[in-house]
């Protein structure tokens, strides 16, 4: 499987990311955000970082590079797409994703490792998970706090779109949301680094769990 | 300007005529002791610089040492106390982005920062804004460029109200071949200007950073550069890429000073001449004068030399990275810094005679406050009547407390290399695709400096040997940051000059050299100068990351067991006396280098082996609070057996509990092991010059001392996880 990893100006976590797809044993294939093409790849992660400085708004800007026409339509088709943190920003900026994500809730920026639990296995990047597990993830970020109107929210809820829950709130998200899907369930957002635990020498593999998901679909 | 009489007509001498405005404003910035180092330059030699591993020693823009298999570090730590102490956001990230860049210039890419950091103490409103601002700063710019932030250090002392220090340290990683000089050379070549615009920012800052701080300094915010940690994001990866494809002769970052320093220096090493066209650097606003482009310190902007064949792909790479990318000059034979404008020479000043600032050597008088200092007698002082309720003032107190609430808010594992996370002795990173891997640590002890300037400096070094130690690597160089008052008052130089005699004798003993650093002298406020601080960053190489240790007590079950150098613990000048009695006095037990190095030894190979897994140093605290801090973040107790702590009172105590339990010597380790390895332990220290006693068993919820101590892990995490950030009640002397 070929796994493309956006990189907007800004990007910093995409050199995890194209380590990550190694480490889930896919080949990694790097998308410039100047040029509108996916090369063929089966599968995007738009990685974390701080596109355009997250000047303005994070992912605010990034959803209009030349690499999102393409991103979307392959989105629109069920392609699988994983937005992980300022990716997950982007997704919702480009509304590909219900809701946004607000300032942290005490106003600082957040680097740990939380406790999340996976609400549905019926997404493509949460397919290998069992219902119910529990991760624990790195987060990092400034602007992680969930936001939808309540009529988002229930809905989200109703159809089990909410694809992981924080057990410890880091950062004030709505209903402890630390990732939601679309509803074609092939497009998942996450606050969570899987890629930063994609490796036994860094002190756990878990976030494998969730990558190697999109291998499962695709009968890997 | 910041010139003195002498040094105008030292310029007259050298020039043979009278300076224009321009040229004056060269020298003004190149002879500052920011850049000239015209008053520590005699005593920094003094530092030992060579070593089997060192590849590049100090004159560059950072010191290198190899690793092994052909991979190298690039390392350096840099001040930003001045611009910090008017500015804290921005002066703090810009201190982060400036250090990036000497990193980035010398070929590698950034991979680990830290930070050292000093604040007044936190009832003071100014302060706590200070701490605030500065981590958010750090915060701000490191997250958004995505080098991780492993490691630091912060204290909190009266010193250092209304000056606060920002050390930051930076390590880079390379492959030896890859190495990249500043050196221009090759009459013809082209000057480009890489990054950012040029702006007014930060006009004249390296002249500010060389006096004091007074009420005026407020009004020079202005001086303070403001940072875009985007563009440097951008600047990293247009200038590895460049070196990548072979595509520069030569590069340099600009920091303090600007385009002069920068063009000086690279013609100055190179035997060259630059000429600088002032009229072709891209500005961000209009009206600049050839001198304002000159000095500006302008951030996120490296200068590079590049052959006339190369710089169309040299300006589309640039284009790629959307940053600015200009010719701004050319390197010529006649050995001159020429700044043209519009087509017209402007200034003329010889390359070589701006990077020879004069050398100020002053006599070395030992200050009247030292022999102030008394020896102290524990005698005199009332020993606390509740331990338990000492041992959680100590753990609460500002200086021990726990360091959550700051290294979380910097990203500390972008890169995915960071195997051992902050909180602990250092920080460990990984070389991805091998089995090694390096570690980095900060340090400085202010207090100790000021008791004791000579044994500070040595215990500062120690005190780092230790901590590399303690996860398992071989400690192999240092860079450091020299923080100190006024070198034109004779405390001041005298704290300078010996601090870096004890540093220098004790990297001497370690075969730790000094290969890159800093000095930032006038730390200074109406209040007096602050303590000497010299901080260090020590970096340690590792054969097999994987084999590496923590503070954490994992297992219960484990055997606790101490292991000392020597015997000299004593409460001069520790956290105790500070804390518990409101005084700081005393002159510390001097550190006895050798045996330090052999326990220190020691302790490594046993991690080295496998055979331990959890080691933390004794410093600050004594030994209890090393105790604690390893129950604590293990979520385990620890039972003294019974006899023990009474044995150690009436021997290592004298008699007294406090000294025990609180008193501070260097050389001295806490590992814990699980009963099944004791043996193999035991056969391990057997050759133990020093001496090591059990302590303890890990397990239970609570930490119990014979009769003196008994509380709750859950008790003492209240006060030790307590938020450095919230408004705290005045801290008073008296508690015990």
């Amino acid at each position: 499987m070929r796994i493309g990893v956006t990189v907007f100006p800004g990007s910093n976590c995409d050199r995890d990311a194209l380590y990550g797809v190694e480490r889930m044993g896919a080949e990694a294939v790097e998308l410039w955000h100047a040029d509108a093409d996916l090369k063929g790849v089966d599968a995007v992660i738009v990685p974390g970082g701080f596109s355009y400085g997250d000047y303005l708004r994070p992912g605010a800007i990034a959803r209009f590079a030349n690499v999102m026409g393409p991103l979307e339509e392959f989105a629109r088709d069920g392609g699988p797409v994983l937005g992980v943190c300022n990716g997950f920003q982007v997704l919702t900026e480009a509304h590909l994703l219900p809701g946004a994500l607000l300032r942290n809730t005490n106003m600082r920026f957040v680097c740990d490792r939380v406790r999340v639990r996976v609400e549905t296995v019926d997404t493509l990047w949460t397919a290998g998970c069992d219902p119910g597990e529990e991760l624990t993830l790195p987060v990092a970020h400034n602007e992680g706090n969930y936001f939808a109107d309540p009529e988002t929210l229930s809905r989200l809820e109703e159809e089990g779109r909410v694809v992981l829950r924080y057990l410890e709130n880091p950062n004030g998200s709505a209903n402890d949301i630390a990732g939601v899907c679309n509803e074609g369930r092939n497009v998942v957002g996450i606050m969570p680094h899987p890629e930063r635990v994609s490796d036994p020498a860094l002190g756990s593999d878990e976030g494998l769990r969730i990558l190697r998901s999109v291998l499962v679909g695709a009968g890997v | 300007m910041g010139l003195s009489d002498f040094e105008y007509d030292r310029i007259l001498e050298l020039m043979g005529r009278a300076p224009n405005f321009l040229e004056l404003s060269l020298f003004s910035v190149m002879w500052s002791e920011h850049c000239g180092y015209k008053n520590s330059r005699p005593l920094l030699s003094r530092f030992p610089n060579e070593g089997t591993r060192v590849v590049q020693g100090p004159g560059e823009n950072a010191g290198v040492v190899e690793v092994g298999d052909g991979w190298a570090l690039a390392f350096k730590m840099e001040s930003h106390n001045h611009p910090s102490a008017v500015e804290p956001y921005e002066g703090a990230a810009t201190g982060v982005g400036g250090i990036i860049r000497d990193i980035l210039a010398m070929g590698a890419r950034p991979v680990a920062l830290l930070d050292s950091l000093r604040f007044g103490p936190l009832d003071g409103e100014r302060n706590r804004y200070l701490f605030r601002e500065v981590v958010r700063g750090i915060g701000g710019y490191g997250n958004a460029v995505g080098v991780p932030t492993v490691g630091g250090e912060v204290e909190f002392g009266r010193a250092y109200s209304g000056n606060p220090l920002v050390n930051a340290m930076c390590v880079g990683l390379i492959r030896v071949e890859d190495l990249v000089r500043s050196s221009a050379t090759g009459n013809g070549n082209l000057v480009v200007l890489l990054g950012s615009k040029t702006g007014r920012d930060g006009i004249h800052g390296a002249t500010f950073a060389s006096d004091e701080l007074t009420d005026e300094s407020e009004s020079k915010r202005s001086n303070v550069q403001v940072g875009d940690p985007f563009c440097e994001k951008m600047l990293i990866e247009c200038c590895l890429r460049l070196l990548d494809e072979d595509l520069l002769v030569s590069l340099q970052d600009l920091g303090a000073a600007g385009i002069t320093s920068s063009a000086s220096e690279m013609a100055a090493k190179g035997g060259v001449g630059i000429e600088i066209e002032t009229d072709r650097v891209p500005l961000r606003e209009s009206g600049m004068e050839p001198t304002e482009v000159m000095i500006s310190e302008s951030q996120e902007r490296m200068l590079a030399v590049v052959e006339p064949e190369k710089i169309d792909e040299v300006l589309l790479l640039a284009e790629r990275y959307e940053l600015v990318g200009a010719v701004v000059g050319r390197v010529a034979g006649h050995g001159d810094l020429r700044v043209i404008h519009d087509g017209e020479v402007v200034g003329t000043v010889p390359a070589e005679h701006l990077a020879d600032a004069p050398v100020y050597e002053r006599d070395v008088v030992r200050p009247r406050y030292l022999d102030d200092v008394p020896k102290l007698d524990p005698n005199e002082l009332p020993e606390p009547e509740d331990y338990n309720t000492v041992l959680i003032a100590i753990l609460g107190h500002p200086n021990l407390r726990s360091r959550r609430p700051i290294f979380t808010q910097y990203d500390h594992q972008v890169g995915t290399d960071t195997v051992v996370l902050p909180g602990a002795d250092a920080a460990v990173v990984r070389i991805k695709g091998t089995d090694l891997g390096f570690a980095a640590t900060t340090d400085g002890r202010g207090r100790h400096c000021y008791l004791d300037p000579r044994g500070g400096g040595a215990a500062t070094v120690a005190e780092a040997y230790r901590n590399l130690s303690c996860v398992g690597a071989e400690p192999v160089a240092v860079t450091d940051c020299l923080n100190f008052g006024s070198p034109e008052k004779p405390d001041g130089y005298y704290q300078l000059a010996e601090c870096i005699e004890g540093m220098s004798e004790a990297c001497e003993v370690f075969g730790t050299p000094v290969v890159s650093g800093n000095v930032s002298l006038y730390n200074e406020t109406d209040r007096g100068a602050i303590y000497p601080t010299p901080t260090i960053g020590m970096v340690g190489v590792m054969r097999d990351v994987s084999r590496h240790a923590t503070p954490t007590f994992k297992r219960e079950g484990d055997l606790v067991v101490v292991i000392r150098s020597g015997r000299r613990v004593s409460l001069a000048g520790s956290d105790y006396l500070e804390i518990v009695h409101g005084r700081i006095t005393g002159r510390p037990p001097e550190p006895d280098l050798a045996a330090e190095k052999e326990t220190a030894d020691l302790v490594r190979g046993l991690v080295e082996s496998g055979l331990v897994d959890t080691v933390h140093d004794i410093s600050g605290g004594g030994e209890i609070v090393a105790v604690a801090e390893m129950a604590l973040a293990g979520g385990l107790g620890i039972e003294y057996p019974k006899g023990a702590f009474e044995r150690m009172t009436a021997g290592l105590g004298r008699g007294r509990a406090d000294v025990a339990l609180f008193g501070e010597d260097s050389g001295t380790f806490v590992v814990a092991v699980p009963e099944e390895r004791w043996g193999d332990l035991q056969a391990a220290l057997s050759g133990n010059a020093g001496y090591d006693y059990w302590i303890g068993t890990v397990g239970g919820d609570s930490i119990k001392v014979g009769d003196t101590i008994d509380v709750k892990l859950s008790d003492l995490e209240k006060a030790y996880e307590r938020d450095l950030f919230e408004v705290h009640a005045p801290e008073g002397g008296h508690i015990g």
